[in-house]
């Protein structure tokens, strides 16, 4: 177990650095050279000779790349163009409300995906698992984008149900501890924070979690419908175990294996989704910052943020693995 | 990457003990504090809300006026700060604020300015002369990257030296004649100062909040500014409303002032929210989740209105024109240029693609601005007589030019570009000129491209004004030779560069009048409106200071409920 | 499993997963096309054409596509776009950056279907016909969709042949490289990718190819190991053959089917990627440019007005996604052997 992670730590460190040498070959490739990138709209001469030098971008390439791995390694991922702050603050700023918006919109798949696919394959062949089939369908060929403001223009504006944007009404004077709005809500008693928070999570989230549901609950199903037909469920069966038990020790701790992969595969998904969809309602998490620094070209944010994902990514990838290793057995042992 | 984590650790312990903290009652009972102060303001304030919400398009850039030029920070910093002289209501004329009077030497060197009495800096300090000596100094004695463009702006712009370079500069000295008079003498003429001065920019700051929270220890480089520990978390003013705090990337809180020496009025805690998208800010309106938001699109001012949302239109103090770039051969040909003009129907582009509210433009300054006049070449729409002015040029049959136009932005001048370009690319079709789009991103694609390059052709540009001041509209654009308009005009320089040094302003209006009757004859661009912005509120405001210089100070608002 | 719909074994994304086994298993059936007549294990009860070169796989799926509704509307769906893509210059009413009814606009009022009989479907808010823009959307959207996915078909083939077929340290970099570009979120190395390229249709293009090549590279890569190890492939080596005509002629053709079906369901999310990319403004070009994303990136602040630019594109979109979903669902279905012992 602990020879996995540590292998899969080992394979981590290739490809972050693979990542730096990539980004930094990007922001030498941006049109008008890193200098200009880093000056932004009107760079006089001097100010880019300045530049040059401060950075030592007219030094040999080589050498530049080891002073830019020295920045990032001792935590200087440079100020963000847009907002004068260091790179890293933003993002421990940001971090918590992104993490927040994606662990809604997971639960939400995983609530809503999981059943709907077990629902589906208990049903196989019926109107309930062709109309779960089409819904999953639909889920997938909906672009987030269009999605979102959809969501947001029939419940929020039409409707007036939930909050059309934003993490918390400024009506509500919450106290903010961790920048976990629902979570601060609780441990302080101001409830009504917490809940204020958990409704601007609903659309957001409903948004980006829709095609992480419509895959789990697809893979749900095939997977519910090939273990049902395993030989060691038909054992089972054949020895008269309760259908009840055959289901949850067999059927589904087996359908769920491929289940746990993909969740791991959908963080990638929910952040490029959460770029759109923190936009759309205008939520203040990574995804909203990103876009920003896309607009404006904000290349410190973005070199920094993309390597911040990277490795959130990977280690969260990393756990899933580990955790595919408590579920399977077999994995454990190779 | 470990210095993050301890750091989030340390937040989760803090967390951990705010608990216990919690659990005793405390953050309750500041809750329920901060209800009582909101209930307990003047007048008919326990019948209203007191909390305003307005949607802001993005952060300020700095809580710190000096070192700002953007829209978002004045937005804010007018109401933290006041500047010596502000403006007459609804106009873009200066009028007193904390100086109440002031006096002008014969060779307009010397100000004498009478301060208000009884004015304290929200850290309890007084105002005086000493404070506004010392505001004065600051930003005359700003060194190194606080001179950037990008920091100071305005300063170097109207200023134009600072203490190491005195030669070319405006400002002498300043002296306090006594506890509420100061003196400030000019190194020579500036007949913008006293207007100037209502500009967020020159306003007037704590010096003993500024040293205590080292508001010119800005760190960082020229490139990429470090804000300081004011321009954070300590802005310090005179103004109605004194700050709280700012989460960056969602909103800013400001409450009003105690001891303010004027008048608060209905709002007593202002929230700016931050949402970049302008949908989204209409629809957070209609959701009721805010009071109010700026630069409503044309589309939506008629739908909002007619929904009971209140519709407040400032003056338009704005220009919107298509650039002519004479670098381009056929633009060359002033007959050309007076084709184009003639081509262009303003009335049409206006009620198609502007908002209510917009006059056509036949010159490049506003009615309101000194200089404006009748008296100048106008172009009324007349596609016969620009078809023959063309074929007269040599272009019987029309020719193609590029039209360089920005997308995704909305200017105060020009909500929506790409239906400008639109609509002005089928009318000069119709006199034979077809039009290669060139669309761009604003910034920095788009302003490089036309302010810095010979590389484009027609294109739309404009300007909000910043003051009361006709340099700052015709002195920007055709002030100097400059790669926007590709001409040279030696005639026209001078006589806007005369005109901007003379002091006496009785003098400066016939000078400025001549100079808008030359651009008139000379077409280097074709005016082409003076958009109005327009604010949206929800139906609770019953009156907001609309302003053409968007001096609007929310001591002012009144609410209904 | 007598389902119509495309019952997915293994999802979209399964296929990267050792959980999902898309890539035909070999040991299930031992069903292996006859591509050289010598190493044929027909599988049991159909097997149409006998040991003849390049029959029995495709064939047969074809023949189980035919039968297959979800595959059916999915192909009428793609063909029906590909038509309109294709014949956009002749059944477009207006070319795709007119407007013709520039003049019936105004900041309040957009035509909408139906209020002018000469634009069926409205206007926009430049004057545009919708119902042309559509059209040439369809051109714009498959164009993009068609040459992104081929872009990263190509890219992702090399790289998982080269793994697959060297394995070792040649393996183990290539593996790297699709490591990172597969921690970079989509959207993110799309956009950072039209960044260095600069607006416009090319780039996008490039941006999803790019993008999408991780996934054909490890498609690929864990098909031919599974296909190495093959009886057919140890049979193969021992009447020696070399080394590279196994890997070219035996081990490739045999493993591409999971990267067709793969790459069906890619053209479904290139299609919405273009979408996603134009609505985020790096399409380039006129604003009226005739493009379903751009569309819809207008169409939000009219919703109020006009909700009909904003439904009629992001219908199209969803659409033409379906259509592709559909039929490679389908695909995936006749190819895999299990289902095709039935």
């Amino acid at each position: 177990m602990f020879r996995l992670i540590g292998n899969r730590l080992l394979l981590l460190a290739p490809t972050i650095i693979g990542l730096s040498v990539l980004l930094f070959l990007w922001v030498r490739a941006l049109p008008g050279g890193p200098a200009t990138a880093l000056l932004g709209d009107k760079a006089t001469p001097e100010a880019v000779a300045r530049v040059n030098e401060a950075y030592g971008f007219d030094r040999p390439i080589l050498e530049q790349y080891f002073i830019y791995m020295g920045r990032i390694l001792s935590g200087d991922f440079g100020n963000s163009l847009l907002t004068s702050r260091p790179v890293l603050e933003e993002f421990a700023a940001r971090f918590p409300a992104t993490l927040e918006l994606t662990a809604f919109a997971l639960l939400f798949a995983v609530g809503f995906g999981i059943p709907l696919g077990y629902w589906a394959a208990r049903n196989v062949g019926r109107w309930q698992d062709q109309a779960a089939v089409l819904l999953s369908l639909m889920g997938v060929v909906v672009p987030v984008f269009f999605l979102a403001f959809i969501l947001k223009w029939v419940f929020a504006v039409q409707l007036g149900w939930l909050p059309t944007d934003g993490r918390q009404d400024p009506r509500i004077d919450a106290t903010h501890y961790t920048n976990f709005f629902v979570w601060d809500g609780m441990i302080t008693g101001e409830y009504d924070a917490a809940w204020d928070a958990l409704t601007h999570l609903v659309l957001p989230g409903v948004a980006l979690g829709t095609i992480p549901l419509a895959i789990i609950a697809r893979i749900t199903r095939a997977s519910v419908l090939e273990v049902q037909n395993a030989d060691y469920v038909r054992t089972a069966r054949a020895k008269g175990l309760a259908p009840r038990l055959i289901r949850n020790r067999f059927v589904m701790r087996n359908a769920l294996l491929p289940v746990t992969t993909t969740l791991g595969l959908q963080l990638g998904l929910l952040i490029s989704g959460a770029v759109l969809t923190e936009t759309v309602f205008a939520f203040n998490g990574i995804g909203s910052f990103l876009w920003d620094a896309i607009f404006n070209l904000d290349f410190p944010v973005l070199q920094g943020f993309i390597i911040f994902i990277a490795v959130i990514y990977s280690l969260i990838n990393l756990l899933v693995d580990v955790s595919y290793g408590l579920i399977d057995p077999r994995v454990r042992v190779s | 990457m470990s210095s993050f984590l301890r750091r989030r650790i340390a937040a989760v312990t803090a967390a951990g003990a705010a608990v216990a903290l919690v659990l005793s009652g405390c953050a309750q009972s500041q809750r329920d504090d901060s209800g009582a102060e909101a209930s307990g303001g003047e007048g008919d304030a326990s019948s209203v809300d007191s909390q305003f919400i307005f949607a802001a398009s993005s952060d300020p850039k700095s809580l710190d006026p000096a070192f700002a030029n953007d829209g978002e920070t004045f937005r804010v910093s007018r109401q933290i700060f006041e500047g010596l002289v502000g403006t007459e209501p609804g106009t873009p004329d200066p009028a007193p604020l904390l100086a109440e009077s002031w006096e002008t030497s014969e060779d307009g060197l010397t100000y004498d300015f009478q301060l208000k009495q009884g004015v304290t800096f929200h850290d309890g300090t007084d105002f005086n002369a000493e404070a506004v000596c010392a505001n004065f100094d600051r930003w005359y004695n700003f060194t190194g990257i606080q001179q950037a463009e990008t920091m100071s702006y305005y300063y170097g712009k109207l200023f134009r030296g600072f203490a190491d370079s005195p030669e070319d500069a405006v400002y002498e000295s300043c002296e306090a004649v006594d506890e509420h008079q100061a003196r400030i003498t000019l190194a020579q003429p500036f007949a913008g100062f006293i207007a100037s001065l209502s500009l967020p920019a020159f306003a007037m700051q704590s010096p003993s909040a500024m040293e205590e929270f080292g508001a010119d220890e800005a760190g960082g480089t020229a490139e990429s500014p470090e804000l300081s520990e004011y321009a954070r978390a300590h802005p310090t003013g005179t103004g109605p409303f004194a700050f709280e705090s700012w989460n960056v990337g969602q909103d800013i809180s400001l409450s009003a002032y105690p001891d303010y020496w004027g008048e608060q009025g209905d709002v007593q805690e202002i929230t700016f929210r931050v949402i970049d998208d302008p949908v989204a800010r209409r629809q957070s309106l209609e959701a009721g989740q805010i009071d109010g938001y700026d630069l409503v699109a044309p589309a939506d001012v008629a739908d909002l209105e007619q929904a009971g949302f209140k519709i407040f239109t400032r003056d338009p103090f704005t220009i919107l024109y298509l650039g002519l770039n004479q670098e381009v051969e056929e633009l060359k040909d002033p007959k050309v240029r007076q084709a184009i003009s003639y081509a262009i129907d303003k009335d049409a582009l206006i009620r198609q693609t502007l908002p209510e509210g917009t006059k056509p433009a036949t010159q490049f300054i506003p009615d309101s601005v000194n200089g404006y006049t009748e008296d100048v070449e106008t172009y009324d729409y007349d596609p016969v007589k620009a078809k023959e002015l063309l074929a007269e040029a040599g272009y019987e049959n029309g020719f193609t030019v590029d039209f360089n136009y920005p997308t995704g932005v909305s200017r105060p001048y020009m909500p929506t570009p790409e239906q400008v370009f639109s609509n002005l690319s089928g009318q000069l079709a119709e006199v034979g000129i077809k039009v290669n789009a060139v669309p761009e991103k604003w910034s920095p694609d788009y302003l490089d491209r036309v302010n810095g390059t010979a590389d484009h052709g027609i294109h739309l540009l404009g300007w909000t004004g910043d003051y009361n001041d006709t340099d700052n509209f015709v002195g920007v654009f055709f002030g100097q030779q400059k790669p926007e308009f590709g001409f040279d005009n030696p005639e026209l320089f001078t006589a806007l560069s005369e005109a901007r040094q003379e002091p006496v302003l009785e003098e400066q209006t016939p000078m400025y009048e001549e100079v808008n009757r030359m651009v008139s004859e000379y077409v280097p661009a074709v005016p082409l409106a003076h958009p109005a912005p327009s604010l949206a509120f929800a139906e609770r405001l019953d009156d907001y200071p609309a302003s053409p210089v968007n001096d609007e100070v929310y001591n002012q608002i009144e609410l209904n409920k | 499993m007598s389902v119509n719909l495309p019952p997915a074994a293994g999802g979209p994304t399964g296929d990267l997963t050792p959980g999902g086994s898309p890539a035909p298993d070999p040991a299930s059936g031992g069903l292996l096309p006859g591509t050289t007549g010598t190493v044929v294990a027909a599988g049991p009860g159909r097997d149409d054409g006998g040991p003849v070169k390049g029959t029995s796989v495709w064939k047969d799926a074809f023949l189980r596509l035919r039968r297959n509704p979800a595959a059916i509307a999915g192909a009428v769906i793609v063909a029906l776009f590909l038509l309109v893509a294709v014949l956009a210059p002749l059944i477009a009413p207006y070319p795709g950056e007119a407007v013709p009814g520039a003049r019936e606009i105004t900041p309040g009022h957009i035509p909408g279907p139906g209020e002018l009989p000469q634009f069926p479907l409205g206007l926009d808010r430049f004057g545009g016909d919708v119902l042309s823009k559509l059209i040439w959307g369809a051109q714009s959207s498959l164009m993009i969709g068609v040459v992104s996915t081929a872009l990263g078909l190509a890219g992702g083939m090399v790289l998982g042949l080269l793994a697959g077929a060297f394995g070792g340290w040649v393996d183990g970099v290539v593996m790297r490289i699709v490591d990172i570009l597969l921690s970079v979120p989509n959207l993110l190395l799309a956009v950072s990718i039209a960044a260095v390229l600069g607006q416009g249709p090319y780039a996008v293009m490039i941006a999803i190819g790019v993008s999408q090549v991780p996934i054909f590279a490890r498609l690929l890569r864990s098909s031919m190991l599974s296909q190495k190890s093959a009886d057919y492939v140890l049979a193969a080596q021992t009447l020696g053959l070399s080394r590279r005509t196994i890997t070219m002629s035996h081990v490739l053709p045999n493993s591409v089917g999971p990267v067709i079906v793969q790459a069906t369901l890619t053209l479904a999310t290139a299609v919405i990627d273009a979408a996603a990319l134009s609505f985020l403004g790096l399409g380039g070009g006129r604003p009226e440019t005739a493009e379903w994303g751009r569309m819809l990136t207008y169409a939000q602040s009219e919703l109020g007005i006009a909700p009909w630019l904003a439904f009629l594109p992001g219908l199209c979109i969803a659409v033409t996604a379906l259509g592709f979903t559909l039929l490679g669902e389908s695909l995936r279905e006749a190819l895999d052997p299990k289902s095709r012992a039935r």
